[in-house]
């Protein structure tokens, strides 16, 4: 196994053009549990850490700003920095791991992993992200919905590094929920984050652990967006919220694994939908 | 001479143990720690399926690789090819078949761990798979079911018969009740460094339970003299049971002696699933008759403990089980047929609690059922029944100590119960950035504390569907070994001049495994002898053997040989202090030099149980403990929350507070993860969870506050009057836990671990 350790960027992306079969590393919370379980082990890794302009945030610039959180951002800093810009990603990103786990680990390793059992997918794909990709052909960004292509398949190309993810700030409420069987340190069984945005009166939506790859209920946000009374005073209609539920829970398409039984996914996720439309709207009332 | 001064850090003390701070702060050696320059490195190629023939193994490719240095399958056995602790079943090295997934065929060592482990996978073996037999209760019960081991597939049936079936109840309930497999979990895994000494013979540095019957089952493997097979305990990382039985003990001697070298074997996380016994799952089907006030009158029960692939403990776990099997309650007509299969699942042997787990779970569960029947609830129907000192027991043993279980359920009944659940705003306020605050985004609601609440950090209820249970356990636990075992331990101790000051040596076989055994026997040797400065030997075979580190043992019988060896010292020394009034102990020893003594000490002796009716005094003492659990359930997610787990033990004497706190505590947590988490995952004889990914035990947000009383009603037989404590608390905590769920859910859950969607599903359907 060769260990490749680019210091600048612009290195990193010739070492990948050069390598396409390199592993990008950055904290190793996902990559050496791979190599320590033997499951296909890389033939290279590009660690990214001597890269420190990844570990920056900033604003991008246009008439709306979003939040460019660089690939060497750690959950620890996320929640920190940007919790409050990004709350929903904020309350994943807390359900990751442990606190070790959580200050070597980064959201882009998640989407290098593209796991769908990753804890930042559900809030990115509610909020809109974009995946920011690089390679010596230039930069393309990535609409999170089409980013995640199989079970731990992305759309990247074999040249191609995530330089940074784009996620707009919150425009409402945001709510992310997530069942484990322990109350802590646990891979989702399955989990689900809803996005309101009260200006454009939509919600965003992001189911995970419950399909091949993270994604979206589509039905479910439109259903929402034409149903929901957003003008309106009070909780949210509980027959609504229920719907709501019943039509996250049929955008799934989830397995029976060793974590948990797909009827109990589809039933979870229901649960989970309902309540945190409620939790969501009630937020909106504060 | 004066003897009689009460140290500080005697018995009764809280005397810390040497091993406590270097573990926190990383620095203690674990046996996986182990090194010597020059060294290779062992590794172990496993079958990959449950059942199948091996036509043959090529072991070239493997030899091959440069930095090899040995392949060794079971021809390069030196002596006999099968040990086992007690059957001699199961192969060093798989001969022509393998019965279970993970069974080693091959081991190579070679200059580099991961050379050894790419080598052993370079091996090449020819299998002819075959059906696995994988339903214990088939294969016990069955007479068409195909046999795993040619003597037939019942590793031992144990009834047990007293009075008379079945008469003159007017209440009857049943249940069928299924525990699953269990893992000891401990966090050190399976390590060992075998040297090759001048002599032919091997030096054995590994994490064990018991170094002489390693030896035992070692040598005869190495076609060596026992005297040329010498152990010392290496740090041991936890053991639970699960070291009982050898894993890579003669592995790694075998290739020693072969390159000349010496051999490190550490199993991964991954390895460690597959290389030790795990708790035996078990199918349980009783039956109470009771009168309608809720007095036993008879109890009927079949209980199927699935064995695996090798024999291991399994037929001592069977007599606990049948002896124990209706629990710590007064009943004249008894009905038990336990059983322990053989089946091509992983073998099965000792973990803490040890075959009485699994029953204390059904008949706990039948207690409640009963309860419920008669109209009583949980904690009068067991004081009703409660046993007490002079109870007789299913197996007519007569309980000889203090056993005052109903004071012990009130008293535990008494215990205030915790707050109402944590709906409330906790006052923790989101975080955020400044800057998030000044665009207006941040949510200002305050949400409770999830860590309080079902799912805890996962955030799935802020009181949504929670549901509060409360729910009680009580068991009853054999300390020391059963059945007629000749269960002893051997202590050296010396007291000697060192700097001008008396010191004490104390050098026994018995394993440290984590419970704090070193401390006690120092602290037992400061009160014995009056000497504050005490040395505690490492662990080897140059001394006698202490038995196991298990059956909650290690205090009682190692205990009882340091305080043997420790007043046979004493003897000496008073005798030496009458011929010459006046002196000190330190110029008494300065004046006739080190005085040094050895003793074996034994329990009472017990008897096995008659093989037709279950009878006889098989246990030397019996151990208490109950369990309330209070929790809160999340019925829509199936999630739970155990609020808080309340204890009462009688451990006959406290030696040392702190180290029995912590028994305890863990005793209890094990027992809850059984209740909810900790269960190993087979699907036709593979093992689908074998990490601490997906094995998961309970983790400080799953395990809560323990409110404990522990009582001291001593034992006359014991020394210093003490009762075990290790075990006990595993038994009674599951099924408090598991009641405490009913009781939330109004669910009947026959079956640990309780899985989200047992509940979460029973709602909706």
């Amino acid at each position: 196994m060769d260990f490749l350790r680019p210091a600048t960027w612009e290195d990193a992306l010739a070492m990948k053009a050069a390598r396409p079969d390199a592993t990008p590393i950055q904290g190793g919370t996902d990559v050496m549990v791979e190599i320590n379980l033997d499951k296909g082990r890389p033939t290279a890794l590009l660690d990214l850490n001597p890269v420190a302009e990844l570990s920056r945030w900033s604003w991008t610039a246009g008439p709306a700003p979003m939040l460019r959180v660089g690939a060497g951002v750690t959950y620890t800093r996320l929640i920190a920095e940007l919790g409050g810009w990004l709350p929903g990603l904020a309350q994943a990103s807390r359900t990751v791991g442990s606190p070790q786990i959580r200050n070597r680990g980064t959201l882009v390793g998640n989407l290098g992993a593209a796991s769908p059992a990753g804890d930042g997918h559900p809030p990115l794909l509610a909020s809109g992200a974009l995946v920011e990709a690089e390679s010596v052909r230039g930069t393309r960004l990535i609409p999170i919905g089409e980013f995640y292509m199989g079970v731990k398949r992305n759309a990247l190309e074999g040249d191609e590094l995530i330089r940074a993810v784009h996620v707009p700030p919150a425009a409402g409420p945001q709510c992310f929920a997530k069942v484990g069987t322990r109350n802590a340190m646990v891979i989702a069984v399955c989990s689900f984050a809803v996005a309101l945005d009260l200006r454009a009166r939509r919600a965003g939506t992001g189911i995970g652990s419950a399909a091949p790859t993270p994604r979206r209920a589509h039905a479910a946000e439109e259903f929402l967006a034409g149903e929901l009374d957003w003008d309106g005073a009070g909780p949210v209609d509980p027959a609504l919220a229920r719907r709501f539920g019943e039509l996250v829970a049929e955008a799934a398409a989830p397995i029976d694994d060793v974590r948990g039984r797909a009827d109990y996914r589809r039933h979870a996720l229901a649960v989970m939908a309902r309540r945190a439309l409620g939790w969501a709207w009630a937020e909106r009332e504060v | 001479m004066k003897t009689e001064t009460r140290t500080s850090l005697g018995v009764g003390a809280s005397a810390p143990r040497p091993d406590g701070a270097l573990k926190v702060a990383g620095a203690f050696a674990y046996a996986s720690d182990l090194w010597l320059d020059g060294m290779l490195w062992g590794a172990t190629l496993r079958s990959p399926h449950p059942s199948a023939w091996i036509r043959s193994i090529d072991v070239g490719p493997a030899l091959a690789l440069p930095g090899v240095f040995a392949v060794l399958t079971h021809e390069d056995v030196p002596g006999a090819k099968f040990y086992g602790l007690e059957h001699a079943d199961q192969p060093v090295l798989a001969v022509d078949q393998v019965r279970y997934q993970g069974e080693p065929v091959a081991i190579v060592a070679a200059d580099h761990p991961e050379t050894a482990r790419r080598a052993a996978a370079a091996v090449v073996v020819e299998y002819e798979v075959r059906a696995a037999v994988t339903d214990a209760r088939r294969a016990a019960l069955d007479p068409a079911c195909p046999l795993v081991h040619p003597g037939g597939n019942v590793v031992r049936h144990q009834p047990v018969r007293a009075g008379s079936a079945g008469s003159g109840a007017e209440v009857v309930v049943t249940g069928e009740y299924e525990v699953g497999m269990q893992d000891q979990a401990f966090l050190g895994p399976e390590a060992g460094l075998a040297v090759p000494a001048d002599d032919g013979g091997v030096d054995l540095y590994v994490a064990t339970q018991w170094l002489h019957v390693d030896r035992d089952q070692i040598a005869p493997c190495l076609a060596l003299p026992e005297d040329k097979v010498r152990l010392t305990l290496a740090g041991v990382g936890g053991a639970f049971g699960a070291r009982e039985d050898l894993s890579m003990q003669i592995h790694a001697s075998m290739l020693a002696l072969r390159t000349g070298r010496p051999v490190k074997i550490v199993y991964g996380r991954e390895e460690s699933f597959f290389g030790h016994v795990h708790r035996h799952p078990a199918w349980m089907r009783y039956e109470h008759g009771a009168t309608a006030d809720g007095r036993l009158v008879y109890v009927k029960a079949e209980i199927v403990l699935d064995g695996g692939a090798y024999c291991s403990s399994s037929p001592a776990v069977v007599g606990n089980a049948a002896s124990l099997g209706v629990g710590p309650y007064e009943v004249e007509n008894v009905w038990i047929d336990a059983y322990a299969a053989y089946t091509n699942n992983p073998p099965c042997g000792a973990m803490r609690g040890f075959g009485a787990v699994q029953a204390c779970y059904a008949y706990e569960s039948q207690m409640d059922r009963l309860a419920a029947a008669c109209g009583l609830s949980p904690v009068e129907i067991r004081v009703r029944n409660a046993v007490s000192q002079g109870s007789r027991l299913a197996t007519g043993q007569v309980i000889d100590s203090p056993a005052p279980l109903a004071a012990m359920l009130g008293e535990l009944a008494a215990m205030p119960l915790p707050g109402p659940p944590a709906y409330a705003p906790s006052g923790s306020r989101r975080q955020g950035g400044s800057g998030a605050r000044a665009r207006g985004m941040i949510g200002t609601r305050e949400e409770p504390d999830p860590r309080r609440l079902p799912g805890g950090v996962g955030r799935t209820t802020r009181g949504e569907g929670v549901r509060r249970g409360v729910g009680y356990g009580v068991g009853i636990k054999n300390i020391c070994f059963s059945e007629g075992f000749d269960d002893y331990s051997t202590a050296r101790v010396r007291v000697e001049l060192l700097g001008g000051e008396p010191h004490a040596l104390v050098h026994t076989a018995a394993a440290e495994v984590g419970q704090g055994l070193v401390a006690v026997q120092a602290q037992i040797a400061r009160t014995e002898l009056g000497v504050d400065r005490v040395t505690v030997a490492p662990a080897d075979t140059s001394v006698g053997s202490a038995g196991s580190s298990s059956a909650s043992r290690q205090s009682y019988v190692t205990g009882g040989a340091v305080k043997a060896a420790c007043e046979a010292v004493r003897r000496r020394l008073e005798a030496l202090a009458a011929a010459d009034p006046g002196l000190s102990l330190g110029e008494l020893l300065d004046r006739y030099g080190p005085v040094e003594e050895t003793r074996e000490y034994r329990h009472r002796p017990t008897v096995p149980l008659d093989p037709v009716t279950g009878q006889g005094d098989s246990h030397t003492q019996l151990a208490l403990c109950v369990h309330r659990a209070v929790v809160d359930v999340d019925v829509e997610l199936g999630l739970v929350k155990v609020v808080e787990l309340a204890a009462v033990q009688d451990v006959g004497r406290i030696l040392n507070p702190l180290a029995l706190e912590g028994q305890i505590h863990g005793g209890s947590a094990q027992g809850l993860g059984l209740a909810l988490l900790e269960e190993i995952q087979m699907r036709d004889g593979r093992v689908l969870n074998p990490s601490f990914t997906d094995y998961l035990i309970p983790t400080i947000l799953d395990m809560p506050p323990m409110r404990l009383s522990i009582l001291e009603n001593p034992d006359p037989n014991a020394p210093y009057g003490l009762r075990g404590a290790g075990e006990p608390p595993t038994l009674s905590s599951t099924p408090a836990v598991a009641a405490a769920v009913r009781a939330a859910t109004g669910l009947a859950l026959p079956r640990v671990p309780i899985r989200p969607e047992d509940i979460a599903l029973a709602h909706t359907g």
